[in-house]
Formats: structure tokens, sequence, C-alpha cells
């Protein structure tokens, strides 16, 4: 396995790591008996991690879940599904690799799976567009869920963006078009929609396809309005400052679960899902099994109703307001 | 982001933001106005009287929610709903001011809660919901006020079976709202399926500028989508993909008549039209549809 990449906050681990990895060494080449030492060490290891990734600010959760060895949209489906087929294309001349999808089986369900896609590595990256899909992509996601539509077939929705692809020929094709119906049409899906954060919510390219029954996040999964980097360009009018907006603009699970703008926050292992991949894709599978099981005894106008009047509270408006000064007529 | 080129561009023409006076003007006391694009001087009533564009060059000036309604609405006819709401500061955030404080000058200066205007209004005497985004009100940004507002006049319009036309003029979302923003666009979105269901008319008027979140929402969902000329319409921001991604820009990119041209804008209507070819279209379409009639 390729190295780990050490994110800067992980540093006063790699010296623990290293002590570990010395004395292991010591106990090959000699009779010495170190198991003593080497459970504290590991234990101590273990709770500086905790510690560190229980107090992640958020630019270090910005950090974590654009971890190039984070798990990925193609590394959950293929080990929380059954059965599994890709399936490209928008049928209109593209086949976006930064947006996949497919027909599986997770249990005993068939379902929709979808999701953006980035890279592993700078090519792969490349062709993936790190992850930025363009129309072809959004549209894509549309067949995928009107065919879910009409073969009844729930949803799972991965979400991991920068943000919609920002380029000429992405604006040609209708980048704001494409997204905006999708937005209108998941209204329409009489099947559950369950859209999981997890890694990057970049904006409009993420709710492009998030309009769901539940929203999750991952623990250290991060959801924007806007990137930090371009809100403290605009707002600060220094990019350096991304950190502040990071705090200000409420990206973290924890803040969008008060907000009520998320259901459910997914707990990684103690340090990140990159950590332990197998255990993030085990508790996405029981997560995501236990939410079809409550959605599944909805009616579909119960969903459907349900599913709107979730996003109709979402926003926070002053009714009635007393007349302000400003205002006489 | 689009917002980038609505705050630089700010900067460059400060003091843009006029209180309502009308159309902007570069030059003049109030009694001249000179235009930007041409250089023509016009008496301010002439300019007024011509729906704030120029004769010299066709410029459309920029206007705002009430000379909007007034070149729309009958005379009298125009009867806003939900005047009282009125943002909050959800996260209570402040980048290099308070939001709360950018909120209660913009108001002042304005006299306007927020960025858009709702209301219910006759065209040639057909009934009419309409909604006007106001670009004075930190840039026609979309906050919670402007997707619940919308999201009641659309609901108002399912319910009373209206024709529906929104005019909008936007930066994108409201950063200082946070996601609670974002989720606007899903919020209005929805109620406009529901409109979309009964088989009502929806037409949204995209006017300079139209970017970021609005036109990848409810600007981009018009069962026929009108523009005014040279409008800017957008979703990422020009200098996003010219600097970020180095690439060249087309000419008029990004303009009505390029939209129109790769296929995303019905029609290019010129301001002092606009009245007309709305009640062309109520009419063509029944100003008011019967209910749906129930499948056997
Ligand atoms: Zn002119």
């Amino acid at each position: 396995m390729a190295r780990r990449v050490l994110l800067d906050f992980e540093k006063p681990l790699v010296e623990l790591e290293e002590q570990i990895e010395q004395i292991r060494q010591l106990a090959r080449d000699s009779e010495v008996d170190v198991s003593q030492q080497l459970l504290q060490l590991e234990t101590l290891a273990t709770r500086r991690r905790e510690e560190i990734f229980n107090s992640l600010s958020p630019a270090q959760k910005i950090q974590v879940a654009r971890h190039p060895q984070r798990p990925s949209t193609l590394d959950y489906i293929q080990v929380i599904t059954d059965e599994w087929i890709e399936l490209h294309g928008d049928r209109r001349g593209n086949d976006d690799r930064a947006l996949v999808g497919g027909v599986g089986r997770i249990g005993d369900q068939a379902v929709v799976l979808l999701g953006h896609q980035k890279g592993r590595d700078m090519k792969e990256n490349v062709a993936r567009n790190f992850g930025m899909a363009s129309p072809g992509g959004y549209r894509k996601a549309m067949r995928l869920m009107d065919h879910a539509d009409r073969f009844r077939l729930p949803i799972l929705s991965f979400i991991d963006t920068p943000g919609a692809y920002a380029g000429v020929k992405a604006e040609e094709e209708g980048q704001g078009e494409a997204i905006a119906v999708n937005l209108r049409e998941m209204f329409r899906l009489r099947v559950p929609i369950i859209a999981v954060v997890i890694g990057e919510g970049g904006s409009g390219g993420a709710l492009g396809i998030g309009v769901a029954d539940r929203l999750l996040m991952f623990e250290h999964s991060v959801y924007t309005v806007a990137s930090p980097e371009a809100c403290a360009s605009i707002l600060w009018r220094d990019a350096a400052k991304a950190p502040a907006a990071a705090e200000a603009l409420r990206i973290t699970a924890a803040d969008l679960l008060q907000l009520g703008l998320v259901d459910a926050l997914l707990k990684e292992p103690s340090g990140g899902n990159h950590w332990a991949p197998m255990q993030a894709a085990e508790t996405l599978r029981a997560a995501l099994l236990g939410q079809l099981a409550e959605l599944q005894t909805c009616s579909e106008s119960a969903l459907l109703e349900a599913r709107y009047a979730k996003f109709r509270r979402m926003g926070q408006v002053l009714e009635g307001a007393a007349t302000d000064p400003a205002f006489a007529p | 982001m689009s917002l980038f080129d609505w705050f630089a561009d700010r900067r460059k023409n400060a003091p843009a933001v006029r209180a309502s006076k009308g159309p902007e003007a570069d030059e003049g006391d109030g009694l001249w106005s000179k235009c930007a694009e041409c250089g023509l001087v016009v008496y301010r009533k002439d300019l007024i009287a011509n729906a704030s564009v120029c004769k010299g060059c066709g410029h459309h000036h920029r206007i705002d929610s009430s000379e909007r309604i007034r070149l729309i609405a009958d005379e009298g006819s125009f009867e806003p709903i939900d005047a009282d709401l009125a943002p909050t500061d959800p996260l209570a955030f402040k980048d290099r001011r308070s939001y709360a404080d950018r909120l209660r000058d913009t108001q002042r200066a304005t006299g306007l809660r927020d960025a858009v205007v709702t209301g219910l209004c006759r065209l040639e005497g057909m009934p009419l919901a309409l909604g006007v985004m106001d670009f004075r009100f930190m840039g026609g940004s979309m906050g919670s006020v402007v997707g619940e507002k919308l999201t009641r006049l659309v609901e108002l319009a399912t319910a009373r079976r209206y024709p529906l036309l929104i005019v909008c003029a936007s930066g994108g979302a409201r950063m200082q709202e946070g996601m609670l923003s974002l989720m606007q666009m899903a919020k209005v979105s929805g109620a406009l399926q529901r409109h979309r269901s009964a088989e009502l008319l929806y037409l949204p008027l995209l006017t300079h500028p139209t970017t970021g979140g609005v036109t990848a929402s409810f600007a981009m969902l018009g069962d026929l989508i009108l523009a005014e000329p040279k409008a800017m319409i957008a979703f990422a921001g020009r200098r996003v993909i010219e600097q970020t991604l180095g690439e060249k820009l087309p000419d008029g990119f990004q303009t009505a008549e390029y939209l129109q041209d790769h296929g995303f804008v019905d029609t290019i209507v010129s301001r002092p039209e606009l009245r007309g070819t709305l009640a062309t279209l109520l009419r063509l379409h029944g100003s008011v549809r019967t209910p749906l009639s129930v499948a056997p």
C-alpha cells in the first residue's frame, strides 16, 4: 500500500509511530520482551489520535475531507454492495467520469447508486476532473434517477465534490440548467432517496444530487455554500482568510445537524475514514440499511409529502417584523 | 464564484448603490443622466419614460424592483405579499463587518427588507403572480428570505392556478447565511415542481446579472425562459474561468444572446416590449388555467 499522506496536524503522531516501529525492530532483533512498552506506546498513540481528531477545526476537517486516500464513491460501492454494475452516459453524447452511477444490491434491496468520483492520483484525477461534474454528469445522474423511479429502486447518492465544473464548455452546455432540473425533478421521484456527504459537499454541484429524504454526513466531511477560499476572497478580500471563512460558514456535520439541515452524523474511525476504510464502509452500509428500512414503510405519497416538507422548513426568517423607521411609508 | 465579479464591479464603480433614485447614472445631478455605454446625456425623466433604456445605444440601465413592477403590472394592481418577512442572522456571521450591520445599512439605503419583492398583480387584466429580485440589496443574493418569499409566491400561484413570473437579478447564494442559503435553491425548485405538475405557466425573466445559485435553480426552470438584451447570465463567474482555469473566453460569453445561441434562452425581449410580450404569452397559454380534469 502506498505510504499514507500525512496532514500537518497529524505530525505529532508520526514521532510516536516511529518509536513504536523502533521498538518492534528491537524485539525482532533481540529476545527482549517489549510487549509492555509497545502496549503503552500504542495506547498513547491511539489516545493522541483520538484527541486530535475529536477537536479538529473546520479548516482541518476540510483537509481530512479532501484527503487523497479518503474512500471515494466507487470504493464504498464496491464494499457495501453484494452485486453492482456501473452504467454509463447521459444519452446526449457524454459520459462524465466525475459522476458515476449504476445498479446494484445492498442486502436484499436492489438500488440505484450514484455519486461524484474523485481520482486517487494525478492521472486518475485528470480523467475524473477532480470530482467536478459537468452538465453531462448531472444529466446522467438524472437519467439514472428516472430509471430508479420507473423500476421503484431506492436511490443512494454519494456527495464528494469541490463543486460543479466551471469551465467554458460547462457553461455552454448549461451547467446551471442541468443542476436546476435535478433539484426540481428529485422532488418528483417516488422512491426513497438517501444522500451521504462522504467527503466534500461543494455548493450547487453537491446539491445537484442531494435533494433527498435523508441527508447523512460522515463526521469529518464538510458541506459548503461556497468554498471557504472563494468566500474569503470575496468577503474578506483575502484568500488567506480561508480558515476564518471555514469557521464562519458553519460547514461541519455537527454544525449542519444543529441547523437542522442534516439528519444524522456517521461516526468515523479515529484518524478519519482513510485510516480504517473497511470500518467506514461498514458504518455506511449499516446506516443505509437502517434508513432504507425506515423509508420503505412510507407510502409513495407520504414520502413525497415528507420530502417537500423537509426542504420547506429550511431557512430562518423573521415573520411580522416590527416596523423599523426605515420602512415607514 | 460569480459574486467575485459583482464585488469587483462594485469597487470599480463605487459608489454604485443609490437609494431609490430610479436608473443608475454615473454622472448628473438627478435632472440629467449620462449613459455609461455611449455617453448620451438625456433628461432623467425621459430615460425613465423609455423604461430606462438608452435611446442612443439601447443599453438597458439597471432598474430597481419598484420600477420593474411599474413596468409590468397594470397600474395600481400590484398587491405585495409577505412584505413583513425580514432576514435574521442565523450564523452570527462576521467577516470584515458583521452581517447584522450590513443588513441594517442595506435596509436603510434601499427601503427594502431583503432582495425580493413578491405579490399578485394583473397584466392587461390577466392575473399574474410576480416576484422581482432587487440587485441593490446585497447584490440580489439569495438567503432565507428570498427563498421563503419566492416559495410562498409559487405556492400561492399553484393554489390560485395563476401563471408565474420571476424577474431574476442575483449574484447567487448569500454566503452570510451559509448552507441555509444553498438549501433555498432546492426549496424554491420543489415549489416549482408542484406548480409545473399542476400544468401552470412559469416564466423567468433573466436580467443583468443572473448568476450562481439562482442560475442553477429557478432562473433555468421556466417553461419558457426570457432574457433582457446583453444581460450577463452565468453559472460560474468569468474570473474563475479565466484565471483559475486559464481558459480563453469566447466573444459575448455568458450574455443573453450567447445563451440563446446555445439553446438556454427562448427569447430576448427588450424592456419597452416586455409588457406586450408577456401579455401575448399569457393570452396564448390561457391566463387562468382551469383545474386538471381527473383521469378516469
Ligand atoms: Zn447609451
